[in-house]
């Protein structure tokens, strides 16, 4: 018996990458779906806000993600845009990372295309700029001389929709779908705290214990935490079978299989240390 | 004179934006817009010293024949294809560049960050042992965390996805709030003493 524990405390990691992948895999084949109730987070608190905003309402939206987070973000941008474009709010793009303004563009153009928004009019890409926190606060100062000309080299005082837009201040709300940094508490801190401009965002699920901390003091008004912010913010919005709701089956299972490795490790642990094995 | 020079210019920026902050109005305002926009202009010519970075490590990788140089020449190709497309073609929509960007890049890159979930589940395996209280503590909150962040949490018992709210929402706040607290506190001294010259590491120099 001891040795069985012995083997099972250095299980190969090959045996679990296999179950990790099965985890994911067999969810996805079976086109399982799991029931995603919102309760009251941050993700309900986010959707309420953006619900609230007046129709003509101008809302920023910075992508500051790159494809490697993408499967956690792009589907809180589809969702995100989607609301926005049904309560006819404007919205204007622009991303703190490079490879967000591409990632930005598929987001809005597909929803646009959905719902028959027209780009310039209803939305518009302004594209990447490089400085983080710094080209923040010049936008505070002024919009047109950070960005003049959007992503496709349209210059600012051509787009129809960016004549009442002139700095931070013209906008009802900013929304960050962050990765790291710079991303959200850039955010918070140059126009949310600065500027006084209301500060809503998206992030990876192992970014969002830092991120409560500004929900509690008031400095962000919402906050979509990992592919389950994503989840709840579709079900809020009302897309059906949409990827992030889809990703929860997946991402439970492979949950619940870390969980059984954890107790299984330490069942393994306890019975070695109390053999002597393990001090 | 090397000396003299950059901490000159260091007191001088840092000042023009410590009283643009504190004293929005001319001149201080004009002169922190100013600065703002230089930063933007030398942030981007960093991403130039990067590319020529990237070429440089590479061909001598494979000058040199270095261990995995076999990869340098697909970073290369990699690198310059995605460039001359998208100075040739621009970056719209639908155009070479973008088409690459959406059916290469961005798969590609999600693929990698996903292997992260092989090595966590490893990881947790082999680590994560409840060999204390404090451990104990730790592994029980990350399961109603785990638990908590999935639907299965709430098929499984309703108060699963509250638990989850309550520990991010006041343990890990208060955790989270020391820390970011002490980190500013430690950035706004840093910067201090690099406005004032009293941190000098920065100059590449030992003092």
């Amino acid at each position: 018996m001891a040795d069985f524990y012995e083997k099972l405390g250095n299980l190969d990691r090959r045996i679990i990458f296999v179950l990790i992948a099965l985890s994911v895999m067999i969810p996805i084949i079976f086109n399982m779906v799991f029931p995603n109730p919102v309760g009251a987070e941050p993700s309900r608190d986010m959707f309420d806000y953006v619900d609230a905003l007046p129709e003509g309402s101008n809302v920023l939206l910075s992508f500051d993600y790159d494809p490697s987070t993408m499967p956690e973000l792009q589907p809180m941008a589809e969702a995100i845009v989607l609301h926005l474009f049904q309560k006819n709010i404007n919205v204007v793009g622009m991303a703190l990372w490079p490879q967000g303004a591409s990632l930005g563009q598929d987001a809005m153009s597909s929803m646009a295309d959905s719902l028959g928004k027209v780009q310039f009019e209803d939305w518009v890409n302004l594209g990447y700029k490089t400085g983080g926190g710094v080209m923040i606060v010049r936008l505070g100062s002024s919009m047109s001389a950070v960005f003049p000309t959007d992503r496709d080299n349209v210059p600012w005082f051509e787009i129809p929709m960016l004549r009442g837009i002139s700095t931070l201040e013209s906008f009802s709300l900013i929304i960050s779908l962050s990765a790291g940094d710079p991303g959200i508490i850039a955010w918070v801190m140059m126009a949310g705290d600065r500027f006084g401009v209301p500060i809503g965002g998206g992030c990876t699920a192992v970014s969002a214990p830092t991120l409560y901390t500004y929900l509690q003091t008031g400095q962000m008004v919402g906050l979509l935490g990992g592919l389950k912010g994503a989840a709840d913010y579709e079900t809020l919005v009302g897309i059906v079978d949409g990827q992030a709701v889809r990703g929860m089956a997946p991402q439970s299972v492979a949950h619940v299989v870390i969980m059984l490795f954890i107790i299984i490790g330490n069942v393994a642990y306890f019975s070695q240390r109390k053999k002597g094995g393990v001090k | 004179m090397r000396l003299v020079i950059p901490l000159a210019i260091t007191f001088t920026a840092g000042m023009i934006m410590i009283l643009n902050f504190f004293v929005p109005h001319q001149p201080f305002k004009f002169l922190g817009e100013n600065l703002q926009e230089w930063y933007m202009i030398v942030a981007s010519g960093a991403i130039f010293l990067g590319v020529m970075n990237l070429m440089h490590v590479h061909t001598r990788k494979i000058r040199l024949k270095r261990k995995n140089w076999k990869y340098s020449p697909v970073t290369i190709i990699g690198f310059l294809l995605m460039l001359v497309t998208g100075l040739i073609y621009g970056v719209a929509e639908s155009k070479p560049f973008d088409y690459l960007f959406m059916n290469m890049v961005a798969p590609m890159g999600a693929t990698m960050f996903s292997l992260l979930a092989f090595f966590v589940a490893s990881a947790a395996f082999r680590a994560f042992r409840a060999s204390n209280w404090r451990a104990t503590l730790l592994l029980t909150s990350a399961f109603l965390v785990m638990l908590g962040q999935v639907p299965i949490g709430a098929m499984i018992w309703d108060k699963i996805p509250l638990a989850k709210v309550w520990l991010m929402s006041i343990p890990n706040t208060a955790g989270q709030r020391a820390v970011m607290i002490g980190a500013a506190m430690g950035v706004v001294s840093t910067s201090l003493r690099m406005i004032f010259g009293i941190e000098r590491s920065w100059l590449g120099g030992a003092d």
